[in-house]
């Protein structure tokens, strides 16, 4: 055992396609480049990769920090790294910014060379399958004829499942954290307000924003407001923020009182400072469109009757936008087929944000779960 | 590793590559056992994160969930047997665990301390609650919530037209062929569902 550490600094990497991408939704992506990150080494039997797949506003950097910005810590860090859960003292880790993206992949605010402008609203639809599809491509360029695991949770955790049932001979393990097979008409309500939000505004110019030097900050920032309360738990936030007040009393006003409300804003604010709204529009839709069982007239059981991998998946008792219920879906079409699966419902009071925590009872198991992986 | 003469009589019954569900599983050190000498396709059931986490370890499939809400999820017939060693008397729900297992199952497989075993009625004659081998914990800290016999038990299985069709006791490891209510400490069950 060693004191868990940081993979330190990392350095992005770019990967250019030039062979077209075809999509579920119809056309194809002529050409496009992928940015990613990794942390350990490839051993020589190529046998140690791990894929990490990102959720809705994750990126390719998964762990470490970048050279010229220290505070720019990767969104999975406490799992990733010498003597953590995924210890890249035995596993070569990789991240992937997903198509659609607007950290450096291919995306809408990427040129599309048909125009010489950005792409912006006709970025074609990407989908979960295609995303696994761009992520194969790569592994063939790294060599990764088979990954040890792919691992990913909310829509990270969709990926994983799509690996399993896509390219079946190529993934050993599929941890499925904090994920569905499917969205719940809930679930897909929540994305469609968020989606609204950001269509409705006036500066959104038909996703065409970047034409007119602005971008559609209220409706992204609403956008996240809903999102992070479906996040939390009615718990967490109550312990969080519960009713205080900013000024000890009410002062009759729509600026901020509850310190609740200042926690949206500011988290809104920053969200819409960074992220990209045609971004968010396609990941939302990915994640609503994503549903395995639909070919198979609605029977999971079916669907995953083409994976082959060991599966673990995990849920997180206060979770209600990706609810336990939504697992052991997962766990029973597993279990129907005879798979190899194990699931852990882990008590956190967190809601859907648990996945991105160091709960003890969570890492533990993940722990656990890694160290039995050969290599 | 934790070894219980249960499990040489529970793996006699597996045959080699039948579907099992182990509920209540521990470390899963019974699946363990019956995936190395009867190469069977093991799962374990456990609401106990220390449990689920040795069983991890152990490489043995564990599905979280808390078996007193039933079975639900799992389909009728699925496994060849369901396995409760040593768990029954730590269940309130013991009449709806016991259809659930015959639900999901062809057969059960049953293993429970005999609370009518001499010891203990010599203890409770001297005015204790017994504190054995097979009931080792102290009244005030014990896991168990129901106490009963295996006269208790049949009685349970006729009256729920279960069917005991296999049934070994014994005393601290020795078979007990004579007088099991009195003599055995341990019993074994192979139940199946009744017509």
């Amino acid at each position: 055992m060693i004191q868990p550490q940081s993979v330190g600094v990392v350095s992005p990497q770019r990967a250019h396609f030039a062979e077209p991408l075809a999509l579920r939704s119809g056309g194809a992506l002529p050409e496009y480049e992928l940015v990613y990150e990794t942390y350990g080494e490839l051993n020589a039997a190529r046998s140690n990769a791990v894929l990490v797949c990102h959720a809705l506003s994750g990126s390719h950097h998964v762990a470490g920090h970048h050279a010229d910005a220290p505070n720019s810590i990767g969104w999975w860090d406490n799992l990733v790294g010498p003597g953590k859960p995924l210890d890249t003292r035995k596993f070569f880790v990789i991240g992937v910014n997903n198509l659609g993206g607007c950290y450096g992949t291919t995306g809408p605010n990427s040129t599309n060379p048909a125009t010489g402008k950005p792409w912006g609203a006709e970025f074609p639809f990407v989908t979960v399958e295609d995303w696994v599809e761009a992520q194969a491509r790569l592994a063939d360029r790294l060599g990764i004829e088979r990954f040890a695991a792919v691992v990913g949770g909310s829509l990270g955790g969709m990926q994983a499942l799509s690996w399993t049932l896509q390219h079946p001979e190529r993934v050993a393990n599929a941890v499925v954290i904090a994920s569905a097979a499917k969205l719940t008409a809930q679930n897909i309500a929540f994305n469609e307000v968020a989606r609204q939000a950001i269509l409705t505004d006036p500066e959104f110019y038909g996703g065409h924003y970047y034409d007119h030097g602005v971008v559609p900050a209220r409706g992204l920032k609403l956008a996240r407001m809903v999102g992070h309360i479906t996040y939390l738990s009615d718990d967490a936030m109550g312990d969080k923020f519960g009713r205080s007040l900013r000024h000890g009393k009410a002062i009759y006003s729509y600026d901020v009182e509850f310190e609740i409300e200042s926690y949206l804003r500011y988290q809104g604010d920053k969200f819409a400072g960074y992220f990209d709204a045609n971004t968010y529009l396609l990941a939302t839709k990915a994640l609503d469109y994503f549903d395995p069982a639909f070919a198979h007239g609605g029977n999971l059981s079916a669907a995953l009757a083409r994976a082959t991998a060991d599966f673990l998946v995990v849920s997180f008792s206060t979770d209600w936008r990706f609810a336990p219920a939504r697992s052991r879906e997962m766990v029973y079409a597993l279990l129907h087929n005879r798979r190899n699966v194990s699931y852990a419902e882990i008590e956190s009071d967190a809601g859907h944000d648990s996945f991105l925590l160091d709960d003890a009872q969570y890492h533990a198991l993940l722990t656990a779960y890694f160290d039995r992986i050969k290599v | 590793m934790s070894y219980r003469y249960d499990y040489e009589v529970i793996t006699e019954w597996i045959s080699p590559g039948e579907k099992v569900l182990d509920l209540g599983c521990g470390d899963g050190s019974l699946l363990k056992h019956l995936v190395e000498v009867r190469q069977v396709q093991g799962y374990g059931v456990e609401n106990d994160p220390d449990k689920l986490l040795a069983c991890t370890r152990n490489g043995i499939n564990v599905i979280q969930m808390d078996m007193e809400k039933g079975l639900a999820g799992f389909e009728d017939g699925f496994f060849d047997h369901v396995i409760m060693s040593l768990s029954l008397q730590a269940m309130h729900n013991t009449q709806g665990i016991l259809a659930e297992m015959l639900r999901v199952g062809r057969e059960a497989v049953v293993s429970f301390p005999n609370f009518g075993y001499w010891r203990h009625r010599q203890s409770i004659l001297n005015g204790r609650m017994p504190v054995s081998e097979s009931l080792p914990h102290q009244w005030f800290n014990t896991p168990n919530v129901r106490f009963f016999t295996i006269s208790d038990f049949d009685a349970l299985c006729e009256m729920n037209g279960i069917v005991v069709r296999e049934r070994l006791a014994f005393d601290e490891g020795t078979l007990i062929l004579d007088e099991p209510n009195f003599l055995a400490s341990v019993a074994v069950y192979r139940l199946g569902r009744g017509n």
